[in-house]
């Protein structure tokens, strides 16, 4: 395995990621992705030098909307689904780490 | 008249013609999904009342003559990652298990008011990743040609539906050949139209750069009506193209003389099997009897096209799929001891196996550090491999492939290796990072009876080419 | 030993449009909590953005007036960070292509004109509003805010004292509300300031290590913190100790700035180009027009006024202190034609009542015609001057017309000469000892005997009548 995946990155990525795993998961995770890693890897023998970044595949440019208001009150939908809520607003677990 | 047995165009013209009724023909679809579904598992969500009732109200519609299109009264499936207002979404997912939409996906919509009457959701990979409908949340879909078999994913539901005559025809969308590749091992057409033709919006992201609504039908007449209801500009979706070709149904039978079709020997090498690789070859003789010039050529950089898709797509994956927090909708954990504690694991209940793979590369490959090596070294593949494309489109009209190496895996196969699963895309993935096209339609079967699926690939905005040609596939094979 | 202080500064503004950066959901403020949203500014699953071109043609005039290259080719990108104000869990913001780069601002100080540089400008969406719940101990998300549109302003380390700062701020909020671009009101909320600071030993040229101050409400909290934090950090020099790099909170009540304590988080914000966004190209053409738009900045305007209006250079510089305020000027003297009285009016009653009911000049909401009309009672002698005030602090309050309020509270000068003629024998005759004083030649009693008159006439007399008639009479 040409990639070292550590412990440490896996407990690194994972809180960007905001998952808990358990030990077995953790293990899990750091084999797949090692392997995958490696394969990714093949994009290094490809010469990019000079190569611009491509995240759009057509030159579509310049897309607005007006600033026109055309939404009416939406608490009822933005609220429709809410686990929790109170008053109107989506109720959060108290914010402490 | 055995109902089940026509095309979407043809129920329709039955339907305008009088000879049957729209909730006749959702009452067909829903007894042979009282029959079979148990069996196959298409679906996440069937809306019967509603389905009915919505029948009713298109049927009157028709008759009042405010409906003529060729979709009027047709019963369809929509793939569970596409909103629907009031029928709930779930991406088949423990996460979405209980979410309902405010509102219904712009391509949906566009059926909607064409006459299409919607049946039910179709079941998936979880937030479409897989190739299999294996990892849905609410368990396998299985192959109507042979249910010991994945009916290939993620829009496997959608697929299946469509060969079991579960619905009329389907939606799926395409990130990697989630549409391709099921409609190829359930024996259906399936197409991902270019990138921004049709809109996104209530499309429920997995790589937004990549996602594309599509059809999957019974057959390329069927693949260009519906392609032509959902084909239109959506101002809320800023990757959408305003386009006037819109028109594909005229593209069917146009001839075939002079169509120059490239067919990369980089698809056709080691790792195909035999019998997938001489049913796609009988196909192209069967163009170039037709008149079409057929020719192999390089593609090139085949091979770091998966690579480089993995890593946009689970970067754009890891961003998109933050928003399933347990705030605002879908699943929450309780017992938890505050915010942070929240997040993890309500998303570590929420979502599969696959998705934490995906999500976990994704965040990886965005880290710091990271950033240069792998998502911006990605796009500047995908750059060279478009180019590469658009040197292939300057010699030939479309390309002609597999969709997949081999015919659809054994249920269970696949989970174990989701390596071995990644490289059965490597014929699909080309064209999402490129924006392009891409039909696939049956192309004959293998030993075990499973379909085999062609993939025909064309140039940016050009679908009618690819319509002309699968429609003279399909009605040279008959 | 002795440090210099290095700031540097992060202000971010709330633009004035109409809806929202990605969305057409109001700006407004107050409505029930929630109601100013959509599936777009909530995060839904399935929704994507559109940019509102207004934010763009902000954030350039802005760039513009601050001399900024704009950059012609620019994306969005998504910061990646988990807390509940951001519904999607990223920010769509700019990092690697900002709108706005390399620019300059130019304060006055004591040692002359100082350049103050703008490192960048950038768009990006503000965040839903979070509210404790103390009775149930849980957090309360209401996603009015979340999408309206903000530019980030980022200064190069320029800027050697809190009067810097304030300088430059004041300068910076000026030519935005000139531009119309935002209200800039720190209280509100609708411009924030964080404040980077390091010290260095004087004449060194290596920064030292900084930290970031927020919760900035006042430019008196931000002089105060500048100072707390620059001393909380020479007393750490001085004793041999290390500045941390982190972000602190100040406490204005409290006079002290707090560490803020490091979320459960990694600092790892993984931006990326926005997929669901396209690139905005910037024409030249639309440069040029945005150019040729901008305004009037306040150095033109206070040359312009010296050459137009006939009011002393004080006035003009009160006066364009304020956009709004110069706009009421310049409306109001156009109507009545008298510059001067409008100035009064501006550098009197209004700069009063704005200091004791402790508002800004932007929120003053007489509109032209109404003092205009103000003016125009007192000078056809409608209204006498005191009942004038007092209208004007009911206009002051509510934008009444003072027409027709004078007219329905009968505020009019009584002009009929018996009932005034009348009042004046009674005044006289119940104050016989000043009348006498009076024609002993204590003309003070005059002034008495007018005061009277103007009481039995309810102060609706015109004083200068007054005056006239008793004169008369004596």
């Amino acid at each position: 395995m040409a990639n070292k995946i550590t412990e440490e990155i896996i407990e690194y990525v994972s809180i960007l990621a905001k998952l808990e795993l358990t030990g077995e998961e953790k293990e899990q995770a750091r084999r797949d992705m090692s392997n995958m890693l490696d394969y990714i890897d093949l994009m290094g023998e490809l010469d990019t030098t000079g190569i611009e970044p491509m995240t759009h595949v057509f030159p579509v440019q310049n897309v607005f909307r007006e600033d026109v208001e055309t939404n009416g009150n939406g608490s009822q939908q933005t609220l429709q689904n809410a686990p929790e809520q109170k008053d109107n607003m989506f109720k959060v677990p108290r914010i402490f780490d | 008249m055995e109902l089940l047995s026509l095309s979407a165009v043809e129920l329709s013209a039955a339907i305008k013609e009088g000879k049957t009724t729209a909730p006749k023909a959702m009452e067909a679809v829903l007894s042979r999904i009282d029959r079979t579904e148990g069996e196959y598992h298409c679906y996440v969500t069937i809306d019967r009342e509603g389905a009915m009732d919505r029948a009713v109200q298109v049927q009157r519609r028709i008759e009042a003559g405010v409906l003529s299109g060729p979709l009027a009264g047709v019963p369809m499936a929509v793939k569970d990652n596409l909103c629907t207002e009031g029928i709930r979404t779930t991406c088949a997912s423990l996460m979405l298990d209980n979410f309902v939409p405010a509102f219904t996906a712009e391509a949906v919509r566009n059926l909607e008011r064409a006459g299409a009457v919607l049946i039910g959701k179709t079941n998936m990979d979880e937030f479409a990743m897989g190739s299999t409908t294996e990892t849905s949340y609410y368990g396998p879909t299985r192959n109507p040609h042979d249910s010991g078999h994945v009916p290939g994913g993620s829009s496997g539901g959608s697929a299946a539906a469509v060969a079991a005559g579960e619905c009329f025809f389907a939606l799926g969308s395409d990130t990697g050949g989630s549409i391709r590749q099921p409609a190829g091992h359930c024996g259906v057409v399936g197409m991902k139209p270019t990138y921004g033709r049709v809109s996104r919006y209530g499309l429920i992201a997995y790589g937004s750069s990549l996602d594309q609504v599509g059809p999957l039908t019974k057959n390329v007449e069927d693949c260009a009506a519906v392609l032509e209801a959902i084909a239109a500009h959506d101002p809320r979706d800023s990757t959408s193209v305003r386009r006037e070709d819109n028109r594909f149904t005229d593209a069917l039978g146009e001839d075939t003389a002079g169509l120059r079709i490239g067919i990369p020997r980089d698809y056709l090498g080691e790792g195909l099997d035999e019998e997938v690789k001489a049913a796609v070859l009988r196909a192209a003789e069967m163009l170039g009897d037709r008149g079409a010039v057929l020719e192999e050529f390089d593609l090139g950089l085949v091979q770091y096209a998966i690579p480089a898709y993995y890593t946009i797509a689970s970067a754009e994956a890891s961003s998109n799929l933050e928003r399933f927090d347990g705030i605002k909708y879908g699943h929450r954990a309780q017992g938890v001891r505050g915010l942070h504690d929240m997040y993890k694991k309500t998303r570590s209940q929420g979502f599969g196996p696959e998705v934490k793979r995906r999500i976990m590369l994704g965040a990886f490959v965005l880290s710091s550090g990271y950033y240069d090596a792998y998502y911006l070294k990605a796009l500047k593949v995908k750059a060279l491999i478009k180019k590469a494309f658009d040197r292939a489109f300057a010699r030939y009209d479309l390309l002609l492939g597999p969709v997949a190496p081999t015919t659809a895996p054994k249920l269970g196969e696949s989970l174990s290796d989701p390596m071995k699963m990644y490289l059965g895309d490597i014929y699909t993935v080309s064209a999402n990072l490129a924006g392009l096209p891409a039909v696939c339609l049956p192309c004959g079967s293998g030993a075990g009876g499973l379909p085999i699926g062609l993939q025909l690939v064309g140039d940016c905005f050009q679908e009618k080419k690819l319509l002309t040609a699968a429609y003279a596939c399909e009605q040279a094979a008959k | 030993m002795e440090y210099e202080t290095v700031i540097g500064l992060e202000v971010h503004v709330e633009l004035a449009t109409r809806t929202k950066i990605f969305c057409g959901c109001s700006t407004a403020f107050g409505g029930r909590p929630n109601a100013h949203t959509c599936p777009v500014c909530t995060g839904m699953p399935g929704s994507l953005p559109v940019l509102n071109r207004q934010v763009l043609e902000y954030a350039v005039s802005v760039g513009l007036a601050m001399n900024c290259d704009i950059t012609r080719y620019c994306k969005f990108d998504r910061k990646n960070y988990f807390y509940p104000d951001n519904p999607q869990n990223y920010q769509i913001s700019q990092l690697y292509l900002p709108i706005c780069r390399e620019g300059y601002v130019e304060i006055d100080t004591s040692e002359g004109r100082k350049k103050i540089g703008i490192h960048e400008i950038h768009m990006e969406e503000d965040a839903g509003k979070l509210i404790h719940d103390p009775w149930e101990d849980c957090s309360l998300v209401d996603y009015n805010r979340s999408g309206v549109p903000l530019i980030e302003i980022v200064t190069e380390p320029d800027m050697r004292s809190a009067r810097e700062v304030i300088a430059f701020l004041d300068k910076l909020r000026l030519l935005i509300q000139y531009l119309g671009a935002s209200d800039c009101k720190l209280q509100e909320g609708s411009m924030r300031v964080d404040v980077n600071l390091s010290l260095r030993e004087k004449g060194a040229m290596a920064y030292g290590t900084r930290t970031e101050m927020k919760n900035l409400n006042s430019f008196h909290a931000i002089s105060r913190a500048i100072e707390g934090e620059r001393e909380r950090q020479a007393g750490l020099l001085e004793k041999g100790k290390t500045v941390v790099q982190e972000t602190r909170r100040w406490d204005d009540a409290e006079g002290l700035s707090h560490a803020m304590r490091s979320k459960e988080d990694a600092q790892d914000y993984r931006y990326f180009p926005d997929p669901d966004l396209v690139p905005v190209r910037i024409s030249q053409e639309y440069l040029e027009s945005l150019q040729a738009r901008q305004p009037e900045f306040r150095t033109e305007k206070m040359a312009r006024y010296k050459k137009e209006y006939d009011i002393p250079d004080y006035d003009i510089e009160i006066i364009t202190g304020s956009k709004h305020m110069a706009d009421l000027f310049e409306a109001t003297s156009a109507l009545c034609g008298q510059p001067k009285k409008v100035s009064n009016w501006l550098m009197g009653e209004t700069l009063r009542l704005l200091r004791e009911q402790e508002m800004d000049p932007q929120d003053i909401r007489v509109s032209p015609g109404h003092l205009a009309a103000l003016i125009d009672l007192v000078e056809k002698k409608e209204i006498n001057g005191n009942v004038a005030k007092t209208v004007y602090e009911v206009m002051f309050e509510r934008d009444v017309d003072p027409r027709q309020y004078v007219e329905e509270q009968g505020l009019k000068t009584v002009k009929d000469e018996g009932a005034l003629r009348r009042a004046v024998e009674e005044v006289m005759a119940q104050n016989p000892q000043s009348v006498a004083d009076y024609r002993g030649g204590k003309e003070k009693a005059l002034g008495f005997l007018v005061g009277q008159t103007m009481k039995a006439m309810k102060g609706k007399a015109d004083p200068a009548s007054v005056n006239k008639q008793l004169r008369e009479l004596l």
